[in-house]
């Protein structure tokens, strides 16, 4: 579904990625981990459209979309809830709501569908809609952030550490309902420090060292190699 | 008494004034962070529309005894008003397409064609090209023919260099090289200005009727003033819903906040950009058009320079970024300029201004209604 062919990424004279090869497959999960400044919000924000890369390819069910301006990506189907949540604080949680499904305003009955289903993902934000999003707790914006970026209805749903910041039993939480959403037929990549949480739902996974991809595995493997267990499972 | 209310109607209708200016440059610094130094000279621009469409353009009546071509006349005011606001804000996005886009996103190859038709504009002055219309159809026609050939060839050799430019710049998108960009728009609008429209003062005559009505204590209003409080209102009032409760208003707004996040959603940027630009020149517009017609003010090229300043000064001192803001910055502007006008102070009239902005700014650094953290509208 989502190829990446030696995409190489440069900030000014610094190279963020070096030419990495990744693949996701319709209806995995696919997770991401590395440590900080590995280059995984780099690889999400050029999978988007947000940065271009300096040479290598994107490649969305077959088609390039290397040079695809953001906007056009999120209606083709690809969507991210970035690093940091970066939720618009404030507007209401409802306006949040509505600009994730920003891109099917022609469709009110798709809209009125998704946003119940979300509503019902995360009863949580329910009882909020009418109150300024930067006025929820850390874990309830992350669920706002996911939340919105399902209103687009992606095919190709891209989180970016959604696990920052919040306890424990909320990242069991979140993860959980990430669960759900694959299995509605939702794509998804995970970029994820929180390598325990993350390979306990994904089905296969790529490690990322300064710029390059150093491993890649089904997570039963990943979840046994010596390596990972002590560079990010803290054993 | 009667003194103070009398000026203090006078203050809120130039503050009105004020407010329609100030709203975009505070809506463009909103999604920006962007000063757009050209706006004021949008206004005068608004200013001349409203001139030449009254004075060439439509078949305004003398207004004397024949109440029938007083009431056409206020039908063709109306008419002038939307030209002015529809010029004004076509211009506002030609200036964001072609002067502050390329900033964001580098050069395109359509900036080429663009450049093609500016630089032709001096040769057909070179060459006399431009007629008026009243030499003949003919004559006019066949100028206006050969600008729009050389302008097209001008652009298509322009292709390759915009290419060959394209592919060699990084773009380093710098908040001052955005400011740059803005006072050489506002120049080159200036002295455009004198180019086109000549550096003679322009005057528009008693175009509407007008009328006094005394209203509480003998105060008295005048109909100009009446019509520019209403105009006023109701544009704000419109942009007010364009703003709050329309698609491309919330759009705005996640842009204000964070233009990335934006993006993310779907929301092309650059479009709403460019509806942003497009209302903020609308409004300059009707401005601009309403102080020609409805205040007998001489319109000169350099018209919208002082009252660009003041907008601007009404935008920061409201909040910049922050719309309600701008319409309260731009009321005591108005207010504070009248009564220091009306006083034995009345050479320190365009002074207040700035004093109202550092006395302002020292107290609340973000603005009467702006919030003091890095946060806009
Ligand atoms: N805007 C930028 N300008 C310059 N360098 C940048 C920029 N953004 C990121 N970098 C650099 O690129 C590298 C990769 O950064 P990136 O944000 O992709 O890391 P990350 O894997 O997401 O880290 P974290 O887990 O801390 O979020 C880092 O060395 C960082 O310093
Ligand atoms: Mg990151």
């Amino acid at each position: 579904m989502l190829q990446l062919e030696n995409l190489e990424v440069y900030y000014g004279s610094i190279r963020a990625l070096n030419g990495i090869n990744i693949r996701v497959e319709l209806g995995e999960i696919v997770t991401m981990i590395g440590a900080n400044g590995a280059g995984k919000s780099t690889m999400i924000r050029a999978i988007s459209g947000l940065i271009r890369p300096r040479s290598g390819k994107v490649f969305f069910e077959n088609e390039d979309i290397t040079t695809v301006p953001p906007h056009q990506l999120v209606e083709m189907g690809i969507c991210q809830s970035p690093e940091g949540r970066r939720i618009f604080a404030n507007m209401t949680v409802r306006e949040n709501l509505e600009l994730g499904g920003y891109v099917h305003h022609r469709n009110k009955r798709q809209i009125r569908e998704d946003y119940d289903r979300v509503l019902s993902l995360f009863p949580r934000i329910k009882d909020r809609l009418n109150q300024s999003a930067g006025t929820l707790s850390g874990g309830e914006q992350q669920m706002l952030a996911i939340g919105r970026a399902l209103m687009s209805r992606p095919r190709l749903l891209m989180l970016d550490e959604p696990s920052l910041g919040l306890a424990p039993i909320m990242v069991r939480q979140i993860f959980d309902i990430l669960q759900d959403i694959n299995q509605q037929g939702v794509t998804i990549l995970l970029v994820e420090q929180n390598a325990w949480q993350a390979l306990r739902i994904a089905q296969r996974g790529y490690v990322l060292e300064t710029g390059s991809v150093v491993m890649e595995n089904d997570t039963q493997s990943l979840l046994a190699d010596e390596g990972v267990k002590n560079a990010y499972l803290g054993e | 008494m009667r003194i103070f209310i009398q000026q203090l109607i006078f203050g809120i209708q130039l503050g009105s004034l004020y407010a329609l200016i100030a709203l975009g440059y505070t809506m463009v610094y909103g999604v920006l962070s962007l000063i757009n130094f050209a706006h004021g000279d949008v206004y005068m621009v608004g200013a001349y529309i409203g001139f030449y469409a009254c004075t060439y353009w439509l078949p305004f009546q003398r207004i004397s005894a024949d109440p029938h071509a007083a009431v056409m006349n206020i039908v063709l005011a109306v008419v002038v008003l939307l030209l002015s606001m529809l010029m004004c804000g076509a211009l506002g996005v030609v200036i964001e397409r072609f002067a502050y886009r390329p900033l964001r996103n580098g050069l395109g190859i359509t900036d080429a064609h663009f450049w093609g038709f500016a630089l032709s504009l001096p040769v057909a002055f070179h060459f006399h090209l431009f007629h008026k219309v009243s030499d003949g159809a003919g004559r006019f026609l066949f100028g206006i023919m050969w600008f729009l050939l050389i302008g097209v060839i001008v652009g298509y050799a322009l292709r390759p260099v915009i290419r060959w430019i394209s592919l060699r710049t990084v773009l380093s998108p710098s908040r001052l090289n955005a400011l740059i960009t803005a006072i050489g728009v506002s120049l080159l609008l200036e002295n455009g200005g004198w180019l086109v429209f000549g550096p003679n003062p322009e005057f528009i005559g008693t175009m509407v009727p007008e009328k006094n009505f005394k209203i509480l204590g003998g105060v008295i209003i005048n109909s100009s003033q009446l019509a520019i409080l209403v105009i006023s209102l109701i544009l704000m009032l419109i942009l007010r819903h364009i703003v709050l409760h329309t698609r491309t208003g919330k759009a705005m707004r996640a842009i204000s906040h964070d233009i990335e996040a934006a993006k993310m959603m779907g929301i092309n940027t650059d479009k709403v950009i460019s509806v942003t630009f497009a209302i903020g020149g609308a409004l300059a517009g009707a401005g601009g058009m309403m102080v020609g017609v409805l205040t007998h003010v001489q319109i000169t090229p350099l018209f919208g320079l002082l009252p660009g300043i003041k907008a601007f000064v009404a935008a920061v001192i409201g909040g910049p970024g922050n719309i309600p803001g701008a319409v309260l910055g731009g009321i005591i502007m108005g207010v504070a300029e009248a009564f220091v006008g009306g006083s034995s102070f009345s050479t320190y009239r365009d002074a207040i201004a700035f004093t109202i902005l550092i006395i302002i700014l020292l107290v609340r650094p973000a603005g009467l209604l702006g919030r003091n953290v890095a946060e806009k509208v």
